[in-house]
């Protein structure tokens, strides 16, 4: 079974270098770039069958390691 | 007067900050981050800059899960000192014993000079050497201690005056300009700029070793 969690900063926390892809954007002519946030996909190939106990393990994951939850957020998708 | 200093892959400031250790007096052990426990009497845990686990995923976070981390964290429980320096804030700050997080600095470029700045607190064993609103310089060295923290968090940290040491001009964009910030018991301090490199004249500055022998004043009376 496969996992994907993606992290991204919480809305509200400055993002400083997704604000300077959107910068080096504007420069290369792409124009109407209000905003960029970049964050982190992490891909997990898990030996577990069952999806809930899966993507419950991911979740523990996510808060002890994966994800910062003072300044990130995370979602979990499992395929 | 004993304090462990802990190497973990991709330490690099370890040596000098057992060096300066020393040099205040301080009988210092060197840990290994694999090791469960730390030397017995240990007073000061001292965690040092570097880049730990190369920054892999953000930085501090790997190391944060050390088994040696486990031992720091039982040691602070109990009182016991601890600093943490540059990526040893961050470590700090990835384990929960100090709040906030490290991130980017805001603009974007490892920045690496002398930095001024201002001791906001005295009430510590780390800062007992100087007067607070006293101004100091000790070196920097990071590209990721842009300081962030919800406004609830540095509300509190000011109202319970953990604020150890704000930049006089901000290198990094951290919130309310903080270099470093004291535990809720005032044992355990984190700080980006690096005291250990400012112990010998012939190092740019002395400044850093008033937090080292303050420290162990205050070790030694206990």
């Amino acid at each position: 079974m496969k996992a994907r969690v993606h992290v991204m900063l919480k809305d509200g926390v400055l993002d400083p270098q997704g604000e300077a892809v959107r910068h080096a954007l504007g420069t290369l002519g792409f124009a109407g770039v209000k905003g960029v946030r970049q964050g982190k996909v992490i891909d997990l190939d898990l030996s577990s069958t069952d999806r809930a106990s899966a993507e419950a393990e991911v979740r523990k994951m996510c808060e002890k390691l994966l994800a910062n939850t003072v300044i990130e957020k995370y979602t979990v998708e499992i395929a | 007067m004993k304090a462990a200093v802990i190497t973990f892959p991709g330490s690099n400031c370890d040596r000098d900050l057992a060096v300066a250790l020393a040099q205040a007096g301080f009988a210092v052990a060197r840990v290994w981050h694999k090791d469960h426990d730390l030397p017995a009497g240990t007073d000061l845990v001292g965690i040092p800059g570097g880049f730990s686990f190369g920054d892999y995923l953000r930085c501090g976070a790997i190391a944060a899960q050390s088994p040696v981390m486990a031992a720091v964290k039982t040691h602070v429980e109990r009182g016991g000192h601890a600093i943490g320096i540059c990526n040893g804030f961050q470590i700090l700050t990835e384990t929960g014993l100090l709040p906030g997080a490290l991130m980017r600095n805001a603009g974007l470029q490892f920045v690496c000079r002398p930095a001024g700045l201002r001791v906001t607190t005295a009430d510590s064993a780390f800062t007992a050497g100087w007067r607070s609103g006293q101004s100091i310089r000790l070196p920097i060295a990071h590209h990721d201690g842009n300081y962030t923290i919800d406004p609830e968090g540095l509300a509190r940290l000011k109202g319970e005056d953990r604020i150890a040491f704000t930049y006089i001009d901000n290198p990094n964009g951290a919130t309310g300009a903080i270099a470093g910030i004291l535990s809720t018991n005032r044992r355990v301090l984190g700080l980006m700029p690096h005291p250990e490199r400012a112990v010998e004249a012939e190092q740019g500055g002395t400044d850093g070793s008033v937090l080292f022998r303050s420290l162990a004043g205050v070790a030694q009376a206990a």
